[in-house]
């Protein structure tokens, strides 16, 4: 049980924390035909995109209504409406998504209302797909404006269904939290599959970040759920949400359409994709696929290996509460400690963290305290590079951003596949590591009084 | 101490600002101001503009105060390169909460000024202002006097909120917050009659090293650059400098201007991209510097070192020439690039089939008209699939670009190269030219191409989304050819000002009907360029063509709607 403890700093260093809006715009990326909006400046969008584009190294839809200082004192409905009328004019979406930034919060701009007014103004908006999430800035975290975006989704997008009796066996719905990368998606949708079930991911990130080549160009996302999938999820049978942030839209999804959920809080280590795998089986009605065990063999004999090196390690993490309680307690369990943690916002998760402290702060912290506590591997996302090279110790990145190496879209950390790859590469950073810095030297074990070797009278030696 | 507004306005005013000098008295007002088109805007916003300007001063603390986005989502995200501190590259924020909305953000900016002094003792905090507090109407500007007061060390208020303005004016904005608090405020151990400013560089990728050499070897000595790999000391006391040299176009005019107005310091804009231009460069800040009362002979020696230099760049680039002969570029970049890389590229014998001219200012359009003639093929608003089109029509055979847009080139599998702010390599001087062609040679000449453009066996060759992209566009040009009736009003619908959302049609109807040979004129007809005032330059191309062809269509601008 870990202590949860608040920062006292007035100022921030080295952020560990992004903005809610952007976290709410992602979850728009994984809807198909897709424009993401965000009410603020367009320095809000312009850092937001820069961000997604350096991470997934692909082109990103995001929209800003470009709040001038005079609109943002008016009020920004003429915006929202301009911005509504453009994009669904110029680039022909499917469904736009909106998010508040600080600046219109602060105002008060009443977007709900907006909408209201511009679907009654503009006939051909009337039924467009339009949903409007309220994330200020000034609250909370990335992660929080992804887990309030999908439950306003469910709320708006997803039909009641007629008939409760009939619901599809086979169908699933799978709400993944923001910690997962598109090819942890393509990893659950594989898993899934193999029991014969249908699953709907909402948002689904694999359909429009995974890099394919889409067919035509077009200025929205490029795959991704669509409006018409969503408006059925409530036909499903189960609903699987994953990670703890998706406890919110899982309820929602529940008390709208009556579809049951479990909540898996994290599908990265052994036991709890063991679990996983039984739940399938059981809705699904048929025995875990053999692949699966040679899988789950993989995963133990990679947790073996991997113990002699990572048995012990003193880690210091930095990383929103759902991947922090992913990775800690997948490395807790091959041995490592968990030194030091550190993250962005509350949540239920971070007590069950096997740690004695979790510090909500920043980049600051984690490199201090991971000083202070002599820690030997760094996890966090990109913007540790600095704090790792200060530190000299091991870095392995997670997370979002993750902009300066390739791959970020297809790391993965969930599924027994997933866990046995995460662990293989953290300890071949700690091997690499210690080969090129810790070798035994003659001086290795040379303590201060054996240093004062007895001279040796050359004239003695014949 | 000026308002912001008053210091907003000045900055319009700037009379070194070919953009601004155009416009007329109503319009300067109004100035950058413009309303960006909600939905349809890209770019950065004022406090981003005025963040890149400064955060390569590096032994500064930049401080932002506002909530976790400005910072938090933006922090360290710059390839400049410090010779030194690395502090500029720690992010600092006041990450405000809630509660400062309500109560005011003025002492939690105060606390985390003391903290960073307190552990990390910079010479200076740079204080940035953005939107939120200055709607809730937190005061940077006492709270950065008091903390100044109080701790005996320069903070530094940097009042530029994004929702003022583009990233440009940030720039600007960022200028006169070093005018105003920090340029002539310490002085400099010595002087020499080799000192030289260099505005508006901001050191990516370290290319300033790649000038700083033969500087060096001149004796020039760099004694304050704004800002890459800048001191804080350097800055303070630049207002002592024989000469300066402006490089990035426009973002720094203010303060080129100003210090010469103030300190007698002249200046003159230059580049270092590009053979010509170095030369150029170095020896006009030869002369700039024997005017101020160097030595003659300094010039011999720059001359000696400027034909020892081209011989050596000209001979780098000579092995590419066979290599480059008939390929095709397609240039899309804003602002100075456009121009420096424009002459860069031509050395090289590439040839040159499109650049965008959206960030760059008038005299930026007429160098590049200047630079590649009558064929200046300037692209303001392609879309993906229009690019995607010139590249696959063998227009061109590799694509320059800022990062944003590199994957419609990629996934076009056409050779692309990162030339803006983002990008790894550093080009600038006689180097930096062979450099850039050592590039542009390695993309080009990738086998990665060939792998990558034969579609996997099992896909049907006419139906894969290339054949696609190009069919569509193919069939909109034929019916257009085939309907002369569409295609001159899809001529006409080509939308000119977009601000004002004024099509070319109407503009054309009202030059025609009232017999117009002005811009204000039709200005006051059309409501065309009555917004940002950016697409004056366009309507003169429309009076120039339409006063010509009384009438007929307007060839260039056909060209650019294609």
């Amino acid at each position: 049980m870990a202590k949860v403890t608040v920062g006292k700093k007035a100022c921030a260093v080295n952020p560990l924390k992004m903005s809610q809006p952007i976290g709410g715009a992602f979850a728009f990326m994984g809807l198909r035909g897709s424009m993401p909006l965000l009410h603020g400046s367009q320095g809000c969008t312009s850092f937001g995109l820069t961000l997604f584009v350096r991470h997934f190294k692909e082109a990103v839809p995001l929209q800003t209504t470009a709040m001038s200082e005079v609109a943002t004192v008016l009020g920004g409905y003429e915006n929202v409406e301009q911005a509504i009328l453009n994009i669904h004019k110029r680039t022909k979406p499917e469904i736009i998504g909106i998010c508040s930034t600080g600046v219109t919060e602060t105002k008060g701009d009443d977007v709900e209302g907006y909408l209201k007014l511009i679907r009654q103004k503009h006939p051909e908006l009337a039924d467009f797909p339009m949903v409007y999430v309220s994330t200020p800035d000034f609250k909370d975290a990335f992660q929080d404006g992804w887990e309030k975006t999908v439950a306003r989704m469910v709320e708006v997008l997803v039909d009641k269904p007629k008939n409760a009796a009939r619901r599809d066996p086979k169908r699933v719905n799978v709400l993944p939290g923001c910690h997962l990368s598109p090819g942890d998606l393509d990893e659950l949708r594989n898993i899934i599959e193999d029991f014969g079930l249908e699953p709907s991911f909402l948002p689904d990130l694999a359909g429009s970040l995974d890099g394919h080549i889409p067919d035509e160009f077009v200025p929205t996302t490029i795959g991704g759920i669509g409006v018409d999938e969503i408006a059925t999820m409530g036909q499903a049978a189960w609903t699987i949400a994953v990670g703890a942030q998706m406890r919110r839209a899982a309820e929602a999804m529940e008390t709208k359409t009556g579809v049951p959920f479990r909540l898996f809080e994290r599908l990265c280590g052994l036991r709890p994709n063991d679990e996983f795998l039984v739940f399938l089986s059981e809705i699904s009605g048929r025995p875990v696929p053999l692949k699966y065990r040679r899988l789950r063999g993989q995963l133990a004999d990679a947790m073996l290996d991997a113990h002699f090196h990572l048995g012990g390690r003193k880690l210091a993490i930095g990383a929103e509460p759902d991947l922090l309680f992913d990775l800690s307690s997948a490395l807790q369990e091959i041995g490592a400690k968990v030194t030091v943690a550190v993250t962005t916002t509350q949540s239920p998760v971070l007590e069950q963290i096997k740690a004695d402290e979790v510090l909500l702060g920043d980049l600051e912290d984690l490199e201090n305290l991971a000083k202070e506590q002599g820690c030997d591997l760094l996890i966090t996302h990109s913007h540790g590079r600095q704090a790792a090279e200060r530190l000299k110790i091991p870095f392995y990145r997670a997370g979002f951003p993750m902009f300066d190496r390739l791959g970020a879209g297809h790391q993965l950390s969930v599924g027994y596949r997933g866990t046995r790859d995460l662990i293989f590469d953290i300890a071949n950073l700690i091997i690499a590591d210690h080969e090129n810095n810790h070798q035994a030297t003659p001086d290795t074990w040379r303590t201060a009084e054996a240093d004062t070797p007895v001279a040796i009278d050359a004239a003695t030696m014949h | 101490m000026s308002s912001l507004s008053a210091t907003i306005q000045e900055v319009f005013n700037e009379p070194g600002c070919g953009k601004n000098a155009n416009k007329s008295e109503a319009e300067r007002k109004k100035g950058c101001t413009k309303q960006l088109q909600p939905g349809g805007a890209a770019g950065g916003c004022a406090f981003d503009g005025a963040k890149i300007a400064l955060q390569p001063l590096t032994d500064v603390a930049h401080l932002v105060h506002g909530p976790i986005a400005c910072e938090g989502n933006s922090w360290d995200n710059r390839g400049a390169r410090s010779s030194g501190s690395n502090i500029w590259r720690t992010g600092f924020t006041t990450d405000i909460n809630e509660t400062d909305i309500v109560f005011g953000g003025e002492k939690r900016l105060y606390k985390a000024v003391k903290e960073i002094i307190e552990k990390y003792d910079p010479p200076a905090i740079f204080v940035y202002q953005t939107c939120v507090p200055a709607m809730i109407g937190d005061d940077i500007n006492a709270v950065c006097k008091a903390a100044s007061a109080k701790f005996g060390k320069p903070v530094i208020p940097v009042n530029s909120p994004g929702f003022v303005g583009p990233k440009n004016l940030g720039n600007k904005l960022a200028g006169e917050a070093l005018l105003d608090h920090v340029i002539g405020t310490q002085e400099p151990d010595y002087t020499t009659p080799y000192d030289l400013n260099i505005i508006g560089e901001y050191n990516l990728s370290g290319e300033l090293w790649q000038v700083k050499p033969l500087l060096d070897e001149l004796g020039i000595r760099i004694f304050s650059c704004i800002s890459g790999d800048g001191r804080y000391r350097e800055v303070a006391y630049s207002h002592r400098a024989k000469a300066a040299m402006m490089v990035c176009s426009k973002a720094m005019i203010n303060v080129a201007r100003k210090m010469e107005e103030r300190y007698g310091i002249p200046f003159f804009e230059g580049s270092f991209y590009g053979i010509q231009d170095s030369s150029d460069s170095l020896r006009e800040i030869a002369r700039l510097l024997i005017e101020r009362g160097a030595p003659d002979e300094l010039m011999a020696r720059t001359e000696a070192v400027i034909a020892r230099e081209e011989a050596k760049a000209w001979a780098s680039i000579e092995p590419y020439k066979p290599r480059f002969a008939g390929k095709k570029v397609l240039l899309i970049t804003g602002g100075v690039k456009s121009w420096s890389v424009v002459a860069a590229l031509q050395e090289a014998g590439l040839e040159l089939v499109g650049t965008s001219v959206k960030k760059s200012t008038k005299e930026d359009k007429e160098r590049i008209k200047e630079l590649m003639g009558q064929d200046a093929h300037m692209i303001d608003d392609m879309t993906p699939r229009e690019m995607y089109k010139m590249l696959k029509d063998a227009k061109a055979d590799i694509m320059l670009s800022g990062g944003k847009s590199q994957f419609v080139a990629l996934k076009a599998a056409m050779p692309w190269l990162d030339i803006n702010q983002e990008r790894s390599h550093a080009y600038m001087g006689y180097v930096g030219m062979a450099k850039l062609m050592a590039e542009i040679d390695k993309a080009l000449f990738n086998p990665v191409w060939e792998q990558l453009r034969v579609p996997a066996p099992w896909e049907n060759n006419t139906r894969n989304w290339q054949a696609k992209a190009i069919a569509q566009m193919d069939a909109e040009a034929a019916q257009l050819a085939a309907d002369p009736v569409a295609a001159e009003a899809a001529r006409r619908a080509k939308k000119i000002c977009n601000c004002k959302t004024v099509d070319l049609g109407t503009i054309e109807d009202a030059i025609k009907a009232r017999g117009l040979t002005t811009v204000d004129g039709i200005k006051q007809h059309t409501n065309a360029s009555g917004g940002c005032g950016f697409c004056a330059v366009r309507l003169e191309d429309i009076l120039a063509a339409s006063q010509v062809a009384a009438g007929a269509s307007v060839e260039p601008l056909l060209q650019a709607a294609e």
